[in-house]
C-alpha cells in the first residue's frame, strides 16, 4: 500500500508526539527526526491542528503537542485527513465498460480489507511495546 | 472487578440473553453446545453475581490445513460494563487455558466492519494472520 508523503509525515508526526503527550516538540525536531524539509512538515502540523490532534506551534521554535484521545484515534483517523476519501475519487476511464468494473469490485475489495485494518488500530494499539 | 470462571449449565439462560440483546439473533442451542468438555467457555461475573461478559474457544489442529491454534469463537461482553477491562481479562483468561494445551497462536475471525471487535483483539496485540477467509453467495 503507497501512502502519500503527507499521510506518512501526519502519521509519524502524531505518533511521535502521542508517544509522550506531556513532549513538546517544534516542527523543526519533527523534521529533523524523520529527515524531512521544516516547510512540508509544518504543512502537515497544521492539518493535524485543524483535526484537534496537534496544538501549538508559535513562531519558527514554538513547540507541538499531541491533544487528541489516544485510545480512540486510529490510524485511519490520520490517513483519512490526508488522502482522499475513497467516495470522492473521481471515475477513471473505462471503469463503466464490464472489464472496468469488474476490475473496480476486486480493488474496492482491497480498499474495504485495508480500511477495517487501518480504522482498527488506535494510537494506543500502535504505541504499546509489542509483546 | 470480575471473576472468571467456566461457564456451567445455569448460566446460559443470561449467556444467551446478552447474547441476543447484542446481536438481535437468539441461538441456545449453540451456547449449550459450547459447554462441550473439548470446548473453552468462560463468563466473567460481577461480584453481585450477575453476567458482565463471556468469551468461548477451543484448540483445533490441521482447520484449513494450519497447526494446533486457540480459535477464539466468540466474546460478548455487557455494554454497561465496558471499558473496564473485563474483555482483556476474560480473553487472557482463554490465552492462559489455550497455553496449558501447549499451543502458541491464538485465532479469530471478525466482521471486518466490526471496528469495535476489531479494534479490541487488535488492542490484545492480534494481527493479520496467514490465511484470507472466502464466501460465495449460493443462488
Amino acid at each position: 500500500m503507497k501512502l502519500q508523503t503527507a499521510t506518512r509525515l501526519g502519521l509519524y508526526a502524531v505518533l511521535e508526539l502521542a508517544r509522550e503527550p506531556e513532549r513538546t516538540l517544534s516542527a523543526a525536531d519533527l523534521a529533523e527526526r524523520f529527515g524531512v524539509s521544516t516547510h512540508h512538515l509544518a504543512k502537515v502540523l497544521r492539518t493535524l491542528g485543524a483535526a484537534g490532534l496537534v496544538r501549538g506551534g508559535r513562531g519558527a521554535a514554538g513547540g507541538y503537542r499531541f491533544t487528541g484521545n489516544r485510545r480512540r484515534t486510529t490510524l485511519m483517523d490520520i490517513v483519512a485527513l490526508f488522502e482522499p476519501a475513497p467516495g470522492q475519487r473521481a471515475k477513471e476511464p473505462g471503469e463503466d465498460t464490464e472489464i472496468g468494473s469488474a476490475l473496480q469490485r476486486v480493488l474496492t475489495e482491497i480498499d474495504e480489507i485495508a480500511e477495517a485494518t487501518l480504522r482498527s488500530i488506535s494510537l494506543e494499539t500502535m504505541l504499546k511495546p509489542a509483546r | 472487578m470480575v471473576t472468571i470462571r467456566p461457564a456451567q449449565a445455569s448460566d446460559l439462560s443470561a449467556i444467551s440473553a446478552l447474547d441476543a440483546r447484542l446481536t438481535g439473533v437468539g441461538k441456545p442451542a449453540y451456547w449449550q453446545d459450547m459447554l462441550a468438555p473439548e470446548r473453552h467457555f468462560l463468563v466473567a461475573e460481577t461480584d453481585k453475581g450477575a453476567l458482565a461478559g463471556f468469551i468461548a474457544g477451543e484448540v483445533r489442529a490441521w482447520e484449513f490445513g494450519q497447526p494446533a491454534a486457540g480459535w477464539v469463537f466468540a466474546i460478548q461482553i455487557d455494554p454497561k460494563l465496558r471499558q473496564r477491562g473485563v474483555g482483556s481479562a476474560l480473553f487472557e483468561a482463554l490465552v492462559a487455558r489455550f497455553k496449558e494445551k501447549g499451543v502458541t497462536r491464538v485465532r479469530t475471525l471478525v466482521d471486518r466492519k466490526d471496528h469495535l471487535i476489531l479494534s479490541f483483539f487488535r488492542a490484545q496485540g492480534m494481527v493479520a494472520g496467514p490465511s484470507l477467509q472466502l464466501d460465495l453467495e449460493l443462488p
